[in-house]
C-alpha cells in the first residue's frame, strides 16, 4: 500500500530564474552563499519522507528554515520548483487546475498560523465556506458547519464574527473549517503559536481528541519541540530547508543526527521521552536480576521507583525476549546528564 | 423629464438603428414646439443683464415661457447654439468671426436684428486726471504719464486695466503697435473695473482702464476717453496688429437656427426687441446700485415704460 | 565578507558628498546664469504649438458630424451621459422637495445612524431656507452622476490594477498626471471633444475624481491579507471565488472610503465646471465672481460646504459599518424608512422655506475691510509683490530655457536619481518647446512664491496644533470648512481685498494649501514616538531643542509630503487665478476657452500647467522618496 504522503527531492528556489540552481553545481553552496551568488533563496532544498495513513508527522525547525514553505508546497499553494509529490499515490505536481481543486476542496485542508478567517462571515458561514464554493446547499452546508463547531466545542457561537472570539476560539472555528469538508489529510502550520501558553496545552489536546476520534492523517508544522513531542509520531527537523532527521521523538533525543538536532533537544527532559531501550546494557555474564521484567518500551521515568526499589538489576523485555537489564547506574545519567552521549 | 429620458432612449435605439450620432444628438430644442424653455445666455456685464432681466420678464410674464437663463462667457454661449443648451443671445458685440463660423459655416445661428443699443468701447481716465493733465486724454501722451499708473502688477510700465479675459477686446495688440509703455492687466470682471473706477474716483488715485457704454457709471460719475488714432473700416482686420479706435458696434441679438425657425411667439419678441442705451443703463442702475433682483428691475422698467416694450409684443399673443 | 567590508567605507563616504554636491550645483547655477542671462523676451503669440491645437480645433469643428470618430464614438459617449445625467435628475427632482429631504435622510440613518441622518435632515432643509434648493439640487445631480461612472470605471480598474501587475504599472503615471493636472486645464479639451453642457461637465468630473477611486480600490485590494486569501485558496475557491465572497468584501470599507473621496473631489470640480455651462451652485458663484459679490458667493459656497459635509457624513458612516451585518431589524427599519419616504414625497411640501441669507451681513464686513484695512492691504500686496515675486520672476524669465533645463535635471538627478532627472528635464523642456517660456515661469514665480508662504505659516500653525490641544481643536473646523470649500469660492474675498493681481492668486492658493500643510505637519509631530520624547526629555532637551532636534527631523516625511501636497493644490489655485488677474498661464487658458482666436495657445498653456505641475510633483516626490525615513 503506498503512503498518503509521498515527497521526494522536493526543492523550492525563490529568486530570478530558479531553475538554474537544481540539478547544478549551484544546488551544493549553502544557502548564504547561493543568495550572494544568485540572488536566490533556496527554502527547500531536496527534501523526501513519506507520511502514512492516519499517522500524525511534525514537521520541525526554527523560523525561516522553510517549514511553510514545504507545506504549501504538497497542495501547490506555493509551486515547487522541481520534485515529485503523492497524495494518495496520486502525482500532485500533474495535476491540472480543476483537479488541484478537487483535491483542495475534498481530500487536504490546511489550518493556519493567522487564522485566516473572512471577517465578513459569521462563523457558522466560515466553516461553510468549504461546502459553499463546492456548491452544497445552503441548508445542508450549515448543518454540516454546526456539526464541526459541535465538535471543536464551539457550539452557541455560530452567529458570531470572528473578531467577537478570543484568538484560541478563532483557531477552534479555522479547524472546524478544516474538518467540515472531511479531508483525509489535515496540514497544520504552526497553528498554535499565536496563542498563550495554556491556551495552547488546551488545543493541543484537543488535536490529540479528534485525531482519535476522526483519524485523520496529520502533517504538523512547529517550532516547538515541546509540541512536536507531544503530537508527532514521528518528526522531521528542517535546517536552513534541508531535511536533517526524520525519526520518531526517542529517536531524535536518544540519537541526534547533528549538533543542530542536539541543540534542539538540549533542554528535553530525557527520562520523559527515553524508554529503557535507550540505557539498558547487557547483562554481565552469569548476573543475577529481578523476577519481574520491565518493557523496553517503559518511559524511564515511569521505571524510576522500580528501578531503584529493586535490589537486582530489572530484565528489559521486548516481548518475550530479554532484551538487556538496567539497574541504579544507568538511571542516574539519563535523569541529571542533559549533554552527555546517551551509550546505545 | 422623464419623458425627456424616454425620448434620449428611444433617439438611441433609433441612431444605433441607422448609425452614428452627431453633435446635436439627445439635446432637444424645448422652444422648437409651442410654450417650452427658452434658453437665454447671459454673458458677464451688467447691461446684458438688463437685457436678460426685461426680455425675462415679458417671455415668462406676458407671453408664459419658462426662462432658463445661463451665466455664460460669450465664445462658449455661440457654442451653445450647436448643442442646443442656447436658444439666444441678447447683446452681441461684433464677434465676425463668431458670426462666421457658426452662421455661415456651421449654420446653426442667425442674425435677429439689433437692439438698439450702441456699444463705443475705450480707454478712460478718472474726470479728475483729465482735469489735472489736460493732455493725457491723447494717446500719443500717456507715455509720459505711464509712471502714474504703475502697479503691482504693470512690470515697471504703466497699467491699463482691462476686464474679463473673454471681453472683446484688442488692447493687447494695440499697446504693442502704438509702442506704448504700458502692461494689460485683465482684472477678470465688469465689477472689478467698476470698483477700481469709483475708488479712483473717490480716493484721486490714478487709473487708465478699459471701458465701455452703455454703462449705467457713465451716468453717475464723469471719466474722460482717451483718442486713439480714427477707426476706420478694416483697420481692425488683424486682431493681432491693430493700431486704430475701436468701432462703434450696433449691438445686435443671435438665435439658434432652431429656434428662429421654430418662429414662436417668444422669438418674435425677441426679434422685436429694441431700446436704446438710456432705456439699458437705467435698468442696470437698478440691478447695480438699488439692490434689486432681475425680476424686480424688470417689473419696475416694464410698469413704466408700457409704450416702449408694447410693441414688442406679438400681434395676437 | 568583501561585500560588507566595503560597505562602511561608502557610507561614511555618502553624507560628505550629499552635503557638497547641492552647494556645488547652486554655485554652478548661479554662475552660470550670471554668464547667460537673457532678456525677458515676451513669448510669441504664434507659436507653432498655438498653430497645431488650433488646426486641431478646426478639424474636429469641421468633422463633428461626418467623421466616424465622432459619428459612433465621441458622440455617443455624449448621449449616453447626457441620458444617465437626465434618468438621474428625474429620480431626484421627480421625489419633490420633500420627498428628496425625506430619501436622504432615511438613506443615511439605514446606513450610517441617526445622528448622521439629522445632519442630512439639516443639511439638505438648509438648501431651502438659503433659497437654493434648485441649484444645489443641480450640483447633486451632476456629483451622482459623475460619481457613478466613476465607481463603475474605476472599481473594476483599480480591482485590475491590483490583480495585474502590468496594469497597475502602466496606470500608475497615468494617474499621476491626472492628479497633478489643474482642474481648470481639462476644460478646453473637454468642450473640443464633448461641446459645452452637462456631459461634458461630467465627463470633465469623471476625469478628475477616478484616479482617487482607482488608487483607493486598488489599494483596498492590496490590503487583504494575504493569509485569508491563502486559506480560501487552499479550500479550493476559484479565481472568481476568490474575487467575490473573499477580495471585494474584505476591501469593501476601503471601496467606500474610495467613493466617499470620489464624491468629495467630483464636488469641487462640478462647481468649476459651471464655466461650461454646468448647472448648479456653481452658476452662483461665478456670478458671485463676475460682481464681486462676496455675500452671494458665500450663501453658494455654504450650501456646497453642507452637501460636502452630509454626503461625507452618510459614506464615512457607511465605511464604518460591515457590511452583512444586516440584522431583521436594519432590513426592517430600511423597508419602514422607505414607506416613510414615499408617503412625505406625496406630501404637497414645496421648497418655498422662509429665506435665510447671509449675503447682506457678508458684503457690510468685506465693505467695512475693504474701507478700514486699504492701506494695510495695499502694502501687503505691495511688500510681497515687489519684495518676492518680481526679483523671483525676472530671474526666471531672464533664464535661457536651456540653463534652467540643465539645473532642473541636474536636481532632479540629485534628490531622486536619474529616472527623476529625466522626466523633470523632459517637463522643462517641454515647456519650453511650447512656446509658452515667459508665462510659464512668471507661473512658476507665483507657485514658489506661494508654496514658500504656505509651508511657513503652515508649519507654524501645525507646530502649534501638535502642541497645543484647545488650538488644534479651535483650528479643525476651520480646517475642515477650508477643505471642503471648492477652490473656486477663495478667488473671491481674496480679489475683494487684494483687487486683480498675482497676489490675489497667492492669498488664494494660501488658503486653499494650508489645510493639508497644518494637518500633515500636526500629524508627524504627533506621531513621534511617546517613548522617543520621553527619552530626550529625560536627557534634559528644553522644549525647544525637543521640537528642532528630535520632532522635526522625526517628522519629516510629513514635512516633505506636505510640501508636495501643497505644490500641486497651490499650482492648481494659481492658474484659477488667471480670472482675477494673475495672469500668465492661467490667463492663457481663461482667454482659451473665451475667445476663439486664443483658442491653441489657452490649450498650449494647458499642457505647459500640467508639465509645470509633473516638474514640481517629481521634486519633491524624488526628495521625498531619496531621503525621507523608510
Ligand atoms: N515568497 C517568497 N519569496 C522569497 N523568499 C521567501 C518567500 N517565502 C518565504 N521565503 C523565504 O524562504 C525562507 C523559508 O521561509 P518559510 O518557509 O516561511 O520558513 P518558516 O515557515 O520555517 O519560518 C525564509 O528565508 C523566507 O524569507
Ligand atoms: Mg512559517
Amino acid at each position: 500500500m503506498t503512503s498518503t504522503i509521498t515527497v521526494e527531492h522536493l526543492w523550492k528556489v525563490f529568486g530570478p530564474k530558479p531553475e538554474r540552481v537544481v540539478g547544478t553545481e549551484l544546488a551544493a553552496l549553502p544557502r548564504a552563499e547561493l543568495r550572494a551568488r544568485t540572488g536566490c533563496l533556496a527554502a527547500v532544498k531536496d527534501v523526501s519522507f513519506a507520511v502514512e495513513a492516519g499517522e500524525v508527522f511534525v514537521v520541525m525547525g526554527l523560523s525561516g528554515s522553510g517549514k511553510s514553505t514545504l507545506v504549501r508546497c504538497l497542495t501547490r499553494l506555493i509551486e515547487p520548483t522541481s520534485g515529485e509529490i503523492g497524495i494518495d499515490g496520486e502525482p500532485v505536481r500533474e495535476m491540472n487546475p480543476r483537479r488541484l481543486r478537487e483535491l483542495r476542496r475534498h481530500r487536504v485542508a490546511m489550518v493556519f498560523q493567522h487564522f485566516g478567517l473572512l471577517p465578513h462571515r459569521s462563523v457558522l458561514d466560515n466553516v461553510a465556506y468549504g461546502l459553499e464554493i463546492q456548491g452544497v446547499g445552503r441548508a445542508e452546508r450549515h448543518r454540516r458547519a454546526g456539526e464541526m463547531l459541535a465538535l471543536v466545542g464551539l457550539d452557541g457561537h455560530e452567529q458570531q464574527y470572528p473578531e467577537q472570539l478570543s484568538g484560541g476560539m478563532q483557531q477552534r472555528v479555522g479547524l472546524a473549517r478544516a474538518l467540515a469538508i472531511d479531508p483525509a489529510v489535515l496540514l497544520f502550520d504552526e497553528p498554535f503559536s499565536a496563542l498563550d501558553p495554556l491556551i495552547r496545552r488546551d488545543m493541543q489536546a484537543e488535536v490529540r481528541r479528534l485525531h482519535a476520534e476522526v483519524g485523520k492523517t496529520l502533517l504538523f508544522i512547529t517550532h516547538d519541540l515541546a509540541e512536536a513531542l507531544t503530537l508527532g509520531d514521528r518528526i522531521a527537523v528542517l535546517r536552513d530547508g534541508e531535511l536533517v532527521q526524520v525519526g520518531t521523538p526517542e529517536d531524535l533525543v536518544g540519537d541526534p543526527a547533528d549538533d543542530y538536532v542536539a541543540d534542539f533537544v538540549r533542554d528535553v527532559p530525557r527520562s520523559d521521552v527515553l524508554t529503557l531501550k535507550w540505557i539498558m546494557r547487557d547483562p554481565a555474564p552469569g548476573e543475577t536480576v529481578e523476577d519481574q521484567p520491565l518493557p523496553a518500551a517503559t518511559v524511564i521515568r515511569d521505571a524510576i521507583p522500580r528501578v531503584l526499589g529493586a535490589k537486582l538489576p530489572i530484565p528489559v523485555v521486548d516481548g518475550d525476549r530479554r532484551v538487556g537489564v538496567v539497574d541504579a547506574d544507568q538511571l542516574l545519567p539519563a535523569l541529571i546528564g542533559h549533554h552527555r552521549q546517551v551509550p546505545v | 423629464m422623464r419623458l425627456r429620458t424616454a425620448a434620449s432612449a428611444a433617439l438611441i435605439l433609433t441612431l444605433t438603428a441607422c448609425g452614428g450620432a452627431t453633435s446635436g444628438a439627445g439635446e432637444t430644442a424645448p422652444s422648437a414646439g409651442a410654450k417650452g424653455t427658452v434658453n437665454l445666455a447671459v454673458n458677464p456685464w451688467v447691461g446684458y443683464e438688463s437685457n436678460a432681466a426685461v426680455v425675462g420678464y415679458l417671455l415668462e410674464k406676458k407671453l408664459g415661457y419658462k426662462v432658463d437663463k445661463k451665466e455664460l462667457k460669450e465664445e462658449v454661449s455661440w457654442q451653445g447654439f450647436e448643442t442646443g443648451e442656447v436658444d439666444v443671445i441678447l447683446e452681441n458685440w461684433g464677434h465676425a468671426d463668431l458670426k462666421k463660423t457658426y452662421i455661415e459655416q456651421k449654420k446653426v445661428a442667425v442674425e435677429v436684428g439689433k437692439t438698439g443699443n450702441k456699444g463705443l468701447i475705450g480707454w478712460y481716465v478718472p474726470q479728475w486726471m483729465a482735469d489735472q493733465y489736460p493732455d493725457i486724454t491723447d494717446y500719443k501722451n500717456l507715455n509720459k504719464y505711464a509712471s502714474l499708473f504703475k502697479t503691482s502688477e504693470s512690470k515697471g510700465k504703466g497699467q491699463l486695466l482691462d476686464g474679463d479675459p473673454s471681453y472683446v477686446t484688442n488692447d493687447v495688440a494695440l499697446v504693442n503697435t502704438l509702442k506704448l509703455d504700458y502692461t494689460v492687466v485683465f482684472s477678470g470682471s465688469e465689477a472689478a473695473i467698476i470698483k477700481a473706477a469709483q475708488q479712483a474716483t473717490a480716493q484721486k488715485k490714478p487709473l487708465l482702464f478699459y471701458f465701455y457704454e452703455p454703462q449705467w457709471l457713465f451716468a453717475k460719475e464723469k471719466y474722460a476717453r482717451i483718442t486713439l488714432p480714427p477707426y476706420t473700416a478694416g483697420c481692425d482686420a488683424d486682431p493681432k496688429k491693430v493700431a486704430c479706435d475701436y468701432p462703434i458696434d450696433e449691438l445686435d441679438k443671435i438665435a439658434s437656427k432652431k429656434f428662429a425657425d421654430a418662429n414662436s411667439t417668444a422669438y418674435q419678441l425677441i426679434k422685436n426687441f429694441q431700446w436704446t442705451n438710456d432705456d439699458q443703463n437705467l435698468v442696470s442702475d437698478y440691478l447695480t446700485n438699488q439692490g434689486m433682483s432681475a425680476d424686480q428691475a424688470a417689473e419696475k422698467w416694464v410698469n413704466e415704460h408700457e409704450s416702449t416694450w408694447k410693441p414688442w409684443i406679438p400681434a395676437g399673443s | 565578507m568583501t561585500a560588507t567590508m566595503t560597505r562602511p567605507v561608502l557610507r561614511a563616504g555618502a553624507p560628505r558628498w550629499g552635503r557638497v554636491l547641492p552647494v556645488l550645483l547652486v554655485v554652478a547655477a548661479v554662475v552660470g546664469y550670471l554668464v547667460f542671462r537673457t532678456d525677458a523676451a515676451a513669448d510669441s503669440e504664434d507659436a507653432a504649438a498655438f498653430r497645431f491645437f488650433t488646426q486641431v480645433r478646426d478639424w474636429v469643428d469641421a468633422n463633428r458630424d461626418t467623421s466616424p470618430v465622432f459619428l459612433y464614438g465621441v458622440n455617443y459617449v455624449r448621449l449616453g451621459v447626457r441620458l444617465l445625467v437626465d434618468a438621474v435628475r428625474s429620480g431626484l427632482s421627480g421625489l419633490g422637495f420633500a420627498g428628496l429631504v425625506a430619501a436622504v435622510t432615511a438613506l443615511a440613518a439605514v446606513l450610517a445612524g441617526w445622528r448622521t441622518a439629522l445632519v442630512a435632515l439639516g443639511g439638505f432643509l438648509a438648501f431651502g431656507f438659503l433659497g437654493l434648493w434648485t441649484e444645489s439640487v443641480d450640483t447633486l445631480v451632476l456629483t451622482v452622476s459623475a460619481v457613478l461612472l466613476a465607481v463603475l470605471i474605476g472599481v473594476p480598474i483599480g480591482v485590475l490594477a491590483a490583480r495585474v501587475g502590468w496594469v497597475g504599472a502602466a496606470l500608475r503615471p497615468v494617474l499621476d498626471v491626472m492628479q497633478i493636472m489643474p482642474t481648470f486645464a481639462y476644460l478646453a479639451p473637454m468642450t473640443l471633444l464633448f461641446l459645452i453642457g452637462e456631459p461634458a461637465a461630467v465627463i470633465a468630473t469623471l476625469i478628475y475624481a477616478v484616479p482617487a477611486t482607482i488608487r483607493i480600490t486598488e489599494l483596498g485590494i492590496r490590503e487583504v491579507p494575504v493569509t485569508t486569501v491563502e486559506a480560501a485558496t487552499a479550500l479550493g475557491s476559484t479565481g472568481r471565488q476568490l474575487l467575490t465572497k473573499v477580495r471585494l468584501p474584505l476591501a469593501r470599507p476601503t471601496i467606500v472610503l474610495a467613493v466617499n473621496q470620489t464624491i468629495m473631489m467630483a464636488l469641487s470640480m462640478v462647481v468649476i465646471t459651471a464655466l461650461i455651462n454646468a448647472p448648479g451652485l456653481g452658476q452662483n458663484i461665478v456670478q458671485a465672481l463676475e460682481r464681486v459679490n462676496v455675500g452671494a458667493a458665500f450663501d453658494a459656497g455654504l450650501a456646497i460646504v453642507v452637501m460636502a459635509v452630509v454626503l461625507d457624513r452618510i459614506t464615512a458612516g457607511a465605511a464604518r459599518r460591515r457590511a452583512g451585518r444586516w440584522g431583521r431589524g436594519r432590513w426592517a427599519a430600511a423597508a419602514a424608512a422607505l414607506v416613510a419616504v414615499v408617503v412625505v414625497a406625496l406630501l404637497p411640501i414645496g421648497e418655498d422655506l422662509p429665506r435665510v441669507s447671509f449675503a447682506a451681513p457678508v458684503n457690510d464686513l468685506t465693505g467695512w475691510i475693504e474701507l478700514h484695512w486699504y492701506d494695510a492691504t495695499e502694502w501687503l500686496k505691495n511688500a510681497v509683490s515687489a519684495g518676492l515675486l518680481d526679483p523671483l520672476e525676472t530671474v526666471l524669465t531672464t533664464t535661457p530655457w536651456w540653463l534652467f533645463v540643465l539645473v532642473v535635471a541636474a536636481f532632479g538627478a540629485l534628490v531622486g536619481g536619474w529616472r527623476t532627472a529625466g522626466i523633470a528635464g523632459l517637463a522643462a523642456a517641454g515647456i519650453a518647446g511650447l512656446g509658452l517660456w515667459q508665462h510659464a515661469m512668471q507661473t512658476l514665480a507665483t507657485v514658489l512664491v506661494t508654496i514658500v508662504l504656505t509651508m511657513a505659516i503652515g508649519v507654524l500653525l501645525g507646530i502649534w496644533s501638535a502642541r497645543h490641544d484647545w488650538f488644534a481643536a479651535g483650528l479643525r473646523p476651520v480646517l475642515d470648512a477650508a477643505q471642503t470649500m471648492p477652490s473656486f469660492v477663495y478667488l473671491l474675498p481674496a480679489v475683494a481685498l487684494f483687487g486683480a493681481s498675482r497676489f490675489t492668486a497667492v492669498v488664494a492658493g494660501f488658503v486653499y494649501a494650508f489645510p493639508p500643510v497644518v494637518r500633515l505637519v500636526d500629524r508627524g509631530l504627533r506621531d513621534v514616538p511617546a517613548t522617543v520624547v520621553e527619552a530626550a526629555t529625560a536627557a534634559g532637551s528644553t522644549s525647544w531643542q525637543l521640537l528642532w532636534k528630535v520632532q522635526l527631523p522625526m517628522a519629516r516625511g510629513g514635512l516633505l509630503l506636505a510640501a508636495n501636497q501643497g505644490i500641486v493644490m497651490v499650482l492648481a489655485m494659481v492658474v484659477l487665478g488667471g480670472l482675477v488677474g494673475a495672469g500668465a498661464l492661467g490667463y492663457d487658458v481663461v482667454a482659451g476657452f473665451s475667445q476663439r482666436e486664443d483658442f491653441g495657445k489657452g490649450l498650449a498653456a494647458g499642457f505647459a500647467i500640467v508639465l509645470l505641475g509633473i516638474l514640481l510633483d517629481r521634486l519633491t516626490q524624488g526628495f521625498h522618496h531619496a531621503k525621507g525615513p523608510r
